[in-house]
């Protein structure tokens, strides 16, 4: 693997996912290395969502096993909360609690899970929020934020929880076009934190410029891996040529 | 159209001398029958709490993918909605000595029926309420790694509870009127004690109308005060 050392953070094989009849993963396997950020797109309804879920068990596989820093997740007496601890997650619509201030925001799940002292919690949340840029906004309700700022919240939210990965399900695709560039720094300057990162994008450039490794998905498979000089450049399979053809 | 109006009062005097009320026969009474309030507002209260206590764990019960108790929680609430009130009060209040030996008092019997009646209805509220917040909220806790309890308490319920609040200040107010049952049963509420009035001077409309209004009256400042807690939990958001 080509990641930026070679430990794995997350070790896929042969995952399947089904709601019903309809088959949405087939048999993906694969891996990806600590610090490394592999950028997941495909068209819609390939399954590159339902992937991402799968990773911190908020969708439950049909079958296949998941491996988080050596840990096989897919276990049925592991503890699902420990692992998703570990297992940061941000939503296409942000998901902030609304009748909590963003302060409050992120410094629940550490008072909450971890028993961190709320003193602690809070210069904690303070110091994300001077990293998003929001320091002004701690005591404002999540209803008064801009998408950007809301998105933003909701990173710093994730970190809160000093996760090893982060999972980030379509991000900007519900801003407004003028607010996508300082979520995409923000996540930017995560990546080069050496998080982890799995996303899940339509932002063609992001990919391009932060992910080391593009997962292009297409009928619940991974149908080219490849990073994304190689990806964007020299599409191996034709569906991906396709793919690129209409979007760039 | 003068005369037409002066017939109209001419009417409404004759309806007032029909209805013949004279208060002062009963006035040293009014004392007694105000003490119901007091008797009716703690019923009142304590049914709520339990009935709310009680609706609240029910309702989980019913999203619950735990099939026994989901069956359960169902078969309670279909039980409890489809029986008079009446009928369940004077069950438990004429079974429960019978089975147990404990000679229950007619309050007790009435705080207990009306908590498990009114959790069955609460119940729904709130399975109604926690089914309206978005899905989304629960995946962001549990991509948290927040567990169950805290997560229901800290994150759903108190936003399904502020979109239902409408709703169970109905069932209050439900409760507080439903509450003059107790009366069947002995418990000196309200309506036992203007009965008990009107047994004693053989006046029973004046006792009457002072219970009517002021229910009414205890009913309006209900409503009142949970329009107030509804516009500054809108203003929190």
């Amino acid at each position: 693997m080509q990641g930026k050392n070679g430990n794995i953070a997350i070790k896929i094989d042969r995952l399947y996912k089904s709601f019903g009849s309809l088959q949405v993963l087939k048999a993906i396997s694969a891996e990806i290395a600590k610090g490394e950020v592999v950028a997941l797109i495909g068209p819609s309804g390939c399954g590159k969502s339902t992937f991402l879920r799968c990773l911190n068990l908020l969708e439950k596989p049909t079958s296949g096993k998941i491996e988080i820093n050596g840990q096989e997740i897919t276990d049925p007496k592991i503890n699902v909360n420990k692992i998703r601890q570990n297992v940061g997650m941000v939503f296409q619509h942000f998901h902030l609690f609304p009748h909590m201030s963003v302060l409050k925001n992120i410094m629940y799940a550490p008072v909450t899970v971890n028993n961190l002292p709320k003193q602690e919690a809070q210069e904690k949340a303070m110091a994300l929020l001077k990293k998003v840029d929001l320091v002004d906004k701690a005591d404002v309700f999540p209803a008064k934020l801009s998408g950007g700022q809301k998105q933003r919240v909701a990173i710093a939210r994730s970190l809160a929880m000093e996760p090893d990965i982060m999972l980030f399900d379509e991000p900007t695709s519900a801003l407004d076009p003028e607010m996508v560039k300082e979520v995409l720094d923000v996540m930017q300057a995560v990546s080069e934190s050496g998080m982890t990162m799995a996303v899940v994008t339509h932002e063609m450039g992001f990919a391009k410029e932060v992910a080391d490794r593009i997962f292009f998905l297409d009928r619940g498979k991974i149908a080219e891996d490849a990073p994304p000089d190689v990806f964007f450049s020299n599409p191996e399979s034709p569906r991906a040529q396709q793919f690129l053809a209409k979007i760039l | 159209m003068n005369l037409n109006f002066v017939r109209m009062i001419d009417l409404h005097s004759c309806l007032f001398a029909q209805l013949n009320l004279d208060f002062s026969r009963i006035t040293p009474s009014i004392p007694y029958i105000f003490g119901g309030i007091w008797v009716t507002l703690q019923f009142t209260l304590l049914s709520a709490i339990f009935g709310f206590i009680w609706g609240t764990i029910l309702s989980l019960l019913k999203i619950s993918s735990i099939k026994p108790l989901y069956w359960f929680g169902m078969a309670y609430t279909s039980i409890f909605r489809g029986t008079p009130l009446l009928v369940t009060l004077s069950l438990i209040y004429f079974a429960t000595p019978q089975l147990t030996g404990y000679n229950i008092s007619g309050f007790q019997a009435g705080v207990i029926t009306f908590s498990l009646n009114s959790g069955a209805y609460i119940s729904e509220v709130i399975r109604a309420g926690i089914l309206a917040v978005d899905k989304g909220q629960t995946e962001a806790a549990m991509s948290l790694g927040v567990s169950y309890k805290p997560m229901m308490l800290d994150v759903i319920l108190p936003q399904a509870i502020k979109n239902i609040l409408p709703a169970l200040v109905n069932e209050s107010i439900a409760l507080l009127k439903d509450s003059a049952l107790v009366s069947t049963i002995g418990a000196t509420d309200l309506l036992r004690r203007a009965q008990i009035v009107g047994a004693e001077k053989y006046v029973y409309f004046e006792p009457l109308l002072i219970v009517a209004v002021v229910y009414y009256l205890m009913v309006m400042s209900l409503t009142l005060s949970a329009n107030l807690l509804e516009q500054r939990l809108r203003k929190s958001s």
